[in-house]
This record gives C-alpha cells, structure tokens and sequence, in this order.
C-alpha cells in the first residue's frame, strides 16, 4: 500500500520575542506516516500539539527540524522545506485541509466558496458547481443559501460549507481540524459516511475528532500526540 | 525713409534675425517640431503676433511683397498695424492680393486661393503645444512627442465624439506632419486643414510668448487625425457667399440688426474681392442685385 | 505550473546618498503570483516598488523581465520608449491616489480607452464597447461612461483606475496601498473584486500594504520589510500565523481584531 504522507523527526517551537524571547516548545521528534485508505485520529488532551501538526504539514506553521514528506505528482516534496510556490501546487492538487473555521470571503456564494477548489485545479465552473450542488445537498444544507455568502450562516452551516469544500476535490491527503464540531447527529453520520468514501478511494486522512462515536466509527489507528510532547516527562 | 535710420531693417538686429533663422531652419528639416528661440520683446503685446512678425523678420528681404491677414482680412486692426509696422521698419512694398505677395503672415486663415512654390505662409500662434489640453506637464509632452506617445491626442477626440456624438473640435485641429510629429496648426479653422497637406508653399508658424518655432516644409504630408468610424470632415455651408456667391469657402457671419437678421460672407475678404470685380455676385450685393436676378 | 518566472530581481539596492532605501533584495515572481510587500511607512516598501516598477532607478541589481516573446530582458537596459510602452500595455500601475493615476478631467469612457488609443485602436465604436464592458467588470453603471472621474466616490475612482490598468490586459500590476484612503465596507468591496479579476485573469501582482489583512486576502506569498531590509519572506499564510521575526510578531499582534 502506498504511503503518500511521511513526518519524520519533526521540532517545533515558538519563540516569543515580544515577551523576552521565551521559547515554548510545542512538539518533539514527531515521527508517524499515513498510508493510502488509511484514516489516522491524532489523539491527546487539548493544548498538546494537535492542532500545531496538521498546521505544519499544511504549511501555515514553519518547523525547525525534520521533514514532511508528501507524494506530490510523482515526486516527493518536504513541506518543511518547500518555496511557497511549491506548496501552494501541493495544496491545489495533493492536499486537501477543512479547518474548524470557514474564513469567508465577502459577496462571495456559498456554492461557489464550495466549488472554487475544483475550479482552482481547472475544471469546468458548470461542472465543478454540479459537484458542489450535490456536496450540499448530501450535507442537508438549505436550497435557498446556496446563493448566499456564507457570512451570516450558523456556525453548523459554516462547518458543512468548509466540509464541502474539503471534499469536493480528489486530493490524496487530507487533513481533518474537527469537521464535526458544531455538527448535529444526522450531520455527522453524512461526515462519517463521506470519510469512509474517501478511504475507499484511497484518500490518506489525517483528523482530530473530539466526538467519541466519530472518532470510533472513522479512525483505523489513534496516534497519541503525547508521546511527541516536550513535557510527557511532567506529564506522565 | 528717415525713420530707417534709426532702426535696422525689419526691425530685429542682425544678431536676433541669425539666431531666429538658425531655428527656422532646423524646424524646417523636422517638419512639425517645435523649436525653442529665444523670443523677443516686440513692440506690442503678448497675443497680437510677437511670434509671427519676429518670423516675418527674420526672412523678409527688401523685394518681399508682404500680405498680412486677421481672420481672413486685410483690413482689421491687427493686419492693417502689421503691415504698417513692416512698411516703416523694412520699406517694404505690400499687397491684398494673395498672388502678388511673397510672405503672407495669417492669424487664422489660410487663403482661399492656392498658394504656389515661393510663397511663405507665416502663422502667429498662441499655443504651440497640442498635448496641453490634456497634459499639462511640458516635460511630460516633450517626452511624449520624442517617443512618439500620441495616444492622448485621440483621447481628446474621443471626448468630443463622446460628448456631441461628433467630433466637434472645429479649429486647432490636431494634425500629424510628415508621419511622425503632432501639431497644432495655431487658430486656423479646421476648414483649412486640408490646405495644409501637400502645399506647395512654405509654412512657418511663430509663438512668441511660448518662444516656439516650427514648419512644414513644401509637399509635405499633412494628415488630420480621427477615428475609423468617425473620419475628418470640414465645416460645409449651407449658402454661398452673400456677396460674392462663391461656395466652398469659408464664411463668417455678420449680424445685420438686432432682429435676428445676418449674412454669410467670405472670410477671405481678398478672394471675395477679387470674385465680385470678376462680376460674380452674391443675394445681398446691393448695388448688384437687381442685375443678378 | 510554468516553469519560467515572470521577474527576476536581484541585489536591488537604492540608496539616497548615505541612506537605505532598499538593500539587497532579491526575489522571483511567478506567473499568476501574488506578491505582497508590507512594512510600516519608511519602510522601504514605497522604495522598492518604484525601483520595480521604473519610476526609480536603483543604485545596484537586476530586474529582469519576461517579455511576451519569452525573452528576459533588463528592465534598466531597456530604452526608455521601451519602458514606457511596457508601462502602458504589458503592465499596470495602480496608486493609492486615484487622483494620480486617473485623468480627473476626461470621461470614465476615455480613461478607460486611453490605453486602447495609445496602443493604435482607432475606432471609436470598438473602444467605447470595451470601456463600456471595463465598466461593468469593475461594477460602475454603464450610464456613468461619459461622466468625468470627479464626480465619482472614492471607491469608484479606484475601480475605474484599476479598469484602466486592466483594459491591455497586462501580465503584471503594481498596486501601491491600493485600499488607502477607502471606508472599510467600500474596501472590502474593492478587495473582493481585485481578488476576483486576479483569479480570473491569471495576473500576477505586487501589492504594497501595510494592511496585514490585505495582504492575506489578495497575496500567496509576502515580505515583511524594515529600514529597507526584507526581514522574512515566505507563504503569507505562514508569515502571518507563524510570524518568525521580531517585528513581524509586533505587526501580527498589533492587529486589531473585531
């Protein structure tokens, strides 16, 4: 089985000039890959580091050391080391990230916040809006906000929109920053059945899930992001 | 004369007319470029053709037979001082009659009758520069002409059509003169304009308070510009002369009372001379009249 | 992803007697590429962007071009009229200032057109069409073609001068805080459709901002400049959540948030 997404011996930390340059590690030697139809479930109490991976392999976050490896287009990219505009093709066709929030853009439609991805990769807008009419409507989102920015949506609205938006595309990775949050119980069990889809095309998925029945129903393996953190020893 | 004496002829000293006629030449050998020369005080105001009568200067000779006209006339009171100031500073003889002179110095018109090799059309201009309608910068315009940028000529056009749904720019037409520079043919109406292109004349034009020199050389090509979609076109009348009948020239219009009564008549009050002692006569010819019907 | 950039600058410094404007900038912009440069005033990003853009000849370096041929060329080594006519059809500039960057005496139409004239179009039917649809794209009634910009909001100043960049369908725009002296919900606005024109249109821009939440709606990629230095460079989204430098993390956390 392939393995499109490898992190090896991963350091991060932040360093705050404005309050005397105090460094505060976030994590150690992170060490873990997700393989092709695999879903792996970071897990751990908040404030651990979770959140700070999936950002790093994203590229919001820098790292001071290590790799992350990524198959992109039959080549391998390190993430750690990237120029920007490789990580932005990397984004637009080999990995996909819902986050909790939906940065929304004014004037903009909610179908076509959803499509816009597909159309970023060059499919045909009629086409890529199809596939985003579809995507909503699985997700039980109300006909008549399709058309309408999302600015003023429910915060369980917000989420099914940034959820669409994630899943519209064929990415090979794709990373999960609690998707079903704000989601009620019908809500999720689409998530959950849209997750298990992925995996069956063979989509590597990488999530934090807080919901204890998500979490079980979609994870193949929970990585316990303590073992990565630079104060286990207190901790434990 | 006595009064020569006490001035060089045609007034300007040698050293002035040298200077003057070194940038004559050089416009002359860049047709359509304004060359800058250092303009004199002359005795009479900024506006009343300090840039055409230094020119004039500079070039008459005492077998010159000069012509001087305003809006076409020989007789109005810019012409008629013109012309004396030359008789008494140069001695020179003087004419109405477009065939007979050598140098003709215009303020507006160009004359009706087609001017031949060895004449010399000198224009008074006010404003040398075509682009400062929509660009006042000078650096900014001399840098356009030296790179060719006339865009912003057309823009002004555009304005006009924009504007009126025509181009109604009537007079200082823009031109371009031997493929390459824009100029402003001074006040001329557009009607003119044509004129211009191939004569076989030498046209100079002067602005004195802008210190400006700059000429179309006999044949040259003289274009107007305009668009496509709304070509160049000339002022038509819709009557003949009322004094002469001649068509196809160009006509001022005179109010007769205060009740709304006028008559057209040539501009070119020498060509409508000439036409009438030729026994050609227009409607309101009144010793003629009853003769013409 | 093509695989040529669009502009290579490099060692670009200018210096006012014995004072940095900018020193030793180097950077490539790509096809389709954001760029933004933010900084407090006095920065150096002002600098830089004139000595980009040829308004202002660096004391040293390189920026080289990729004209429409394929060729790089010198953009100091050029011809002035070469310069120009990059200016007015391969490129566009749009300044804070609309007043600076439009003819506040002509019609919106012939501001718009006045580029198509410049490049030889001369009919007048063609180019009253094209402004007309400029207008559109750029969200002013067409009723308002034959109105002179002073009669124009700020906000749709700044439209109509970007339809006058835009109209030579040029390969590279500057913008100079494009959202300057605009009301927020009118920047907005403004944003959202420069975000939208640059998408569509494939542009590649060079925007200088010392708004941050400008920079991350409209850039890919940003540098942070101090007394004339670039001190950070990198993908926006990582320069802004993870800002490295000291004064990088000042300008983060010295947004203020609604």
């Amino acid at each position: 089985m392939a393995t499109p997404l490898v992190v090896s011996e991963v350091f991060k930390s932040f360093t705050m000039h404005l309050r005397d340059g105090i460094k505060l590690p976030v994590v150690n030697d992170v060490n873990f890959s997700v393989a092709s139809g695999e879903c792996v479930v970071l897990g751990g109490p908040s404030g651990i580091g979770k959140s700070s991976i999936l950002k790093m392999l994203y590229g919001n976050y820098a790292v001071d050391a290590g790799q992350i490896l990524v198959d992109h287009k039959d080549r391998i990219v390190d993430i750690a080391h990237a120029d920007p505009r490789t990580i932005l093709d990397v984004r637009r066709h080999t990995l996909g990230y819902v986050s909790q929030f939906l940065r929304t853009v004014p004037r903009v439609a909610a179908l076509d916040v959803v499509a816009e991805p597909l159309v970023a990769r060059g499919t045909d807008s009629t086409e890529a809006k199809d596939k985003a009419a579809e995507l909503l409507a699985k997700l039980n989102l109300p006909r008549e906000l399709w058309g309408l920015p999302p600015a003023t949506f429910s915060g369980g609205e917000q989420q099914r929109i940034n959820i669409a938006r994630g899943f519209i595309t064929s990415h090979r990775i794709l990373l999960l920053d609690e998707p079903t949050a704000s989601l009620d119980a019908v809500n999720r069990r689409v998530v959950v059945e849209m997750i298990a889809e992925k995996k069956r095309e063979g989509v590597a998925l990488l999530g934090i899930f807080h919901d204890e029945e998500v979490r079980e129903a979609v994870a193949d393996r929970i990585l316990d992001v303590m073992q990565f953190s630079p104060r286990k020893a207190k901790a434990a | 004369m006595t009064d020569l004496a006490t001035y060089n002829f045609a007034y300007l000293d040698e050293q002035t007319k040298r200077m003057i006629r070194r940038a004559i030449l050089k416009a002359i050998a860049i047709p359509g470029y304004q060359v800058p020369f250092a303009s004199r005080e002359m005795p009479m105001p900024y506006g009343w053709g300090t840039g055409g009568v230094q020119v004039t200067a500079a070039i008459i000779g005492p077998e010159d037979v000069l012509k001087v006209i305003d809006q076409g006339a020989d007789d109005t009171t810019n012409a008629v001082s013109i012309r004396a100031f030359f008789q008494k500073v140069a001695n020179v003889a003087v004419t109405t009659h477009t065939k007979d002179a050598t140098i003709i110095q215009t303020r507006h018109r160009i004359p009706e009758q087609k001017l031949g090799a060895g004449q010399v059309l000198v224009y008074q201009v006010p404003i040398p520069e075509p682009l400062r309608f929509l660009e006042p910068r000078e650096t900014e315009t001399r840098k356009m002409h030296a790179l060719e940028e006339y865009g912003l000529m057309h823009v002004k056009l555009y304005e006009d059509i924009a504007r009126h749904g025509r181009i109604s720019t009537t007079y200082a037409y823009p031109v371009k003169v031997a493929g390459r520079y824009v100029m402003d043919p001074s006040p001329t109406p557009k009607f003119d304009n044509p004129k211009m292109h191939m004569s076989e004349a030498l046209q100079l034009f002067g602005a004195g308070r802008e210190k400006r020199i700059y000429a179309v050389p006999p044949y040259t090509e003289v274009v107007s510009l305009d668009f496509e979609d709304h070509p160049f076109e000339i002022q038509k009348f819709e009557q003949p002369c009322a004094l002469c009948g001649a068509q196809g020239v160009y006509l001022d219009e005179v109010v007769l009372d205060d009740k709304g009564g006028r008559m057209f008549v040539c501009s070119d009050t020498d060509h409508c001379e000439d036409r009438r002692e030729h026994g050609h006569a227009g409607e309101m010819l009144a010793p003629n009249k009853e003769a013409a019907e | 992803m093509t695989d040529t950039p669009l502009l290579k600058v490099s060692g670009v410094s200018k210096f006012y007697g014995s004072r940095i404007g900018c020193k030793d900038v180097s950077f490539e912009l790509w096809p389709g590429e954001v760029l933004a440069i933010v900084g407090e005033s006095g920065s150096g990003k002002t600098t830089l962007l004139n000595c980009l853009s040829t308004r202002l000849m660096p004391t040293t370096g390189s920026i080289e071009y990729r004209m429409r041929d394929g060729n790089f060329r010198d953009l100091y080594h050029m011809s002035e009229a070469e310069r120009r006519f990059l200016m007015r059809t391969d490129w566009g500039f749009v300044h804070q200032n609309p007043a600076d960057g439009l003819r506040m005496t002509v019609s919106a139409g012939a501001n718009v057109g006045e580029r198509l004239m410049a490049i030889g179009d001369r009919h007048y039917g063609n180019i009253r069409e094209t402004a007309s649809d400029w207008l559109t794209r750029v969200e002013i009634s067409t009723d308002r073609i034959d109105d002179q910009p002073r009669a124009f909001s700020g906000g749709m100043r700044q439209r109509l001068q970007i339809a006058r960049n835009l109209v030579t369908g040029p390969r590279l725009v500057f913008m100079d805080e494009p959202t300057g002296g605009l009301d927020v919900s009118v920047q907005a606005r403004l944003l959202d459709l420069v975000r939208g024109l640059v998408n569509d249109l494939g542009l590649s821009a060079i925007v200088v901002t010392h708004d941050l939440a400008v920079a991350r709606l409209l850039s890919h990629r940003m540098m942070v400049m101090k007394d004339g230095h670039v001190i950070e460079h990198g993908l926006t989204d990582r320069v802004l959540d993870d800002p490295r430098e000291p004064y990088t993390q000042l300008l983060v956390s010295s947004i203020l948030q609604v």
